[in-house]
């Protein structure tokens, strides 16, 4: 591969990222399911539209694995457009000309939270491996403090797929009271085997890159942009599907008539993978992408609640809204629908729309009409239910 | 006359059972109507089960909280006297296990209210004891390679059933072809040879 890759060294600091930062002192620490006190912590987090008077117009939207809080504007690393500006805006289905949404970078992420990349103040050096090991529920007792800091008793929705879905179910099961509706989308209550081998695969990536060095590569300068963007190809074939491929690429050539009889990037295939691979390791940090995947490994509803999923909702108030893809296979309609099954156990209040797409996992985040439609319709009928006025 | 204050003759003989306020499970929704009716007008919490995935994205678009599932698979979950009222409209011959179902929609909730179409309609008899056809009427308007009903039965039949399970017939409604009442009591043989369909309201004995 003669391919050169992109330097995190483009990633702004933290400082110069647009949006707001809450930090946690020594007497407010995020108390980690590892058993370990975070402090000083930082939750970098962006908000749009405007808290109404009562504060009830609160939307938490919650982000997947590599996105970021910066859902609806263009990206401050990369200049792409948001990563839900499809649903995240005026006059969208979440409207923020009528909600006050805000989305704050995960725990253990690379744009501005508290992570492996940021300097670890013991040492005065980036925490590397020695920032503590953090999960789904962690992320979510981060995003809790912004919630409070923001003078915000109870949120009128919290929305994200996948690993966002991740969250929100989080949410509901710890903090019910806090979440009028919960909307899991492209989600599961628990990461499956095959999903664990494929962020096993990415991780394994990243670490078998030389410039990992065990981990350190802030600190002796080095970046391992190979092992990253590799494990990026493979999990963006997860993200799509086989239907989606083909009718994408095909067999294609990529800029040649023939094949070349050689490792080049022959097929249209290739060469979008290593796109993919080269473009995200410019707003990426390995580390964070270790950490988090991890908390994805980790997650598990059911566990924490004797092994009944049923346990983690009994009693709650929330209303539910779960979304899933017919051609999602990282996350597949069968998860949702036992989320389904658990909530019905008890009596909970709860929609479930399966959407028929061919984009696969991604399919939550593109332009899929009929997901649109009755997202809308179920944030309407939710706002209605909530008093909200428009 | 908006949407939801005008619905099918039949639904709304459904919806008169329903007392104000109360917690009701729809199964077969279908595109939400009766739902929709019970919350505005009945001020219910509406929940409903829907199989085809048109017809519950149409519910959840119209902010109803309708989840797609199957009336003889997913009664299971549900826990026990959940709702007050469980609601099968028009259903019950299209399900694999009509006694199990019954059995389910008066564990879950205190009522069950159900209706279906009369197999002991004289239309029904016509067809089948004088031209030896399976029937094709306005309530049964399939033919039997197509139907999605198979496991059709006659009011006496259900009588049955329910003596059977135990539940008893708290209200029960026999219908003309328009959906109309009969003055004929709903038990009554007449009601058996001249209803198009029936509603019954039941409750675990």
């Amino acid at each position: 591969m003669t391919t050169t890759f992109g330097s995190l060294s483009r990633v702004p600091t933290y400082d110069a990222l647009p949006g707001h930062r809450l930090v946690l002192g020594a007497d407010a620490p995020l108390k980690l399911d590892c058993g370990i006190d975070l402090a000083p912590c930082t939750v970098a987090y962006q908000t749009y539209g405007q808290l109404n008077d009562a504060r009830t117009n609160a939307v938490l939207v919650c982000h997947a694995l590599t996105g970021d809080q910066y859902v609806a504007e263009d990206h401050p690393v990369t200049g792409k457009k948001g990563w839900w500006e499809m649903m995240v805006g005026p006059a969208k289905p979440i409207d923020t000309d009528r909600f006050f949404v805000i989305c704050a970078n995960v725990l253990g992420g690379c744009m501005g939270s508290s992570g492996p990349r940021e300097i670890d103040p013991k040492t005065g050096k980036p925490y590397g491996l020695s920032f503590p090991v953090i999960t789904v529920g962690d992320m979510v007792e981060a995003q809790l403090r912004v919630v409070r800091h923001l003078g915000i008793e109870r949120l009128f929705a919290v929305i994200g797929g996948s690993m966002g879905a991740m969250q929100v179910l989080q949410w509901a099961s710890r903090h019910p009271e806090k979440v009028f509706a919960a909307i899991p989308i492209a989600g599961a209550a628990r990461h499956s085997a095959q999903n664990i081998a494929f962020h096993e695969v990415g991780r394994q990536a990243i670490m078998a890159d030389p410039e990992w060095r065990g981990g350190d590569y802030l600190n002796q300068e080095t970046n391992p942009t190979r092992g990253l963007a590799v494990a990026r190809m493979a999990a963006h074939i997860t993200y799509l599907s086989e239907s989606a491929l083909h009718r994408k690429f095909g067999r294609n050539l990529q800029d040649r008539q023939a094949l070349s009889y050689g490792f080049e990037a022959d097929f249209q295939v290739e060469s979008y993978l290593r796109h993919q691979g080269i473009t995200f390791v410019d707003r990426f940090d390995a580390n964070s992408y270790l950490y988090i995947t991890r908390a994805m490994d980790y997650f598990d509803l059911a566990a924490e609640h004797g092994g009944a999923l049923a346990n983690a909702f009994r009693g709650t108030t929330c209303r539910f809204c779960l979304i899933s893809f017919t051609s999602d296979w990282l996350f597949p309609t069968s998860e949702s629908r036992s989320i389904v099954h658990a909530l019905n156990a008890v009596a909970a209040d709860v929609s479930f729309v399966e959407i028929k797409s061919d984009k696969g996992h991604d399919a939550f985040l593109l332009d899929e009409p009929e997901f649109h439609a009755v997202l809308s319709g179920f944030i309407a009928g939710s706002a209605e239910l909530a008093g909200l006025r428009r | 006359m908006t949407r939801a204050t005008l619905i099918r003759p039949d639904l709304q003989l459904v919806a008169d059972m329903v007392e104000d306020g109360s917690r009701v499970l729809d199964v077969g929704c279908g595109d939400g109507a009766l739902l929709e009716y019970l919350k505005r007008q009945k001020r219910a919490v509406g929940r409903g089960i829907e199989l085809s995935q048109a017809g519950v994205n149409a519910c959840v678009g119209r902010g109803l909280s309708v989840v797609q599932g199957d009336a003889d698979k997913d009664l299971g979950d549900y826990p026990t006297a959940a709702f007050d009222y469980a609601i099968l409209s028009q259903t019950l011959q299209a399900t694999a296990d009509p006694k199990g179902v019954l059995s389910e929609l008066s564990r879950i909730a205190r009522h069950a209210i159900v209706s279906f179409p009369n197999f002991g309609h004289w239309r029904v008899r016509w067809s089948v004891a004088a031209r030896g056809r399976m029937p094709v009427t306005p309530a049964l308007a399939y033919q039997w390679w197509e139907t999605p009903n198979i496991h059709l039965c006659s009011i006496r039949d259900f009588l049955k059933l329910a003596e059977t399970l135990g539940v008893a017939i708290v209200e029960g409604l026999a219908l003309d072809v328009n959906g109309r009442p009969l003055p004929s009591r709903v038990t009554s043989r007449w009601a058996n040879l001249v209803a198009t369909q029936a509603i019954f309201m039941l409750r675990r004995g």
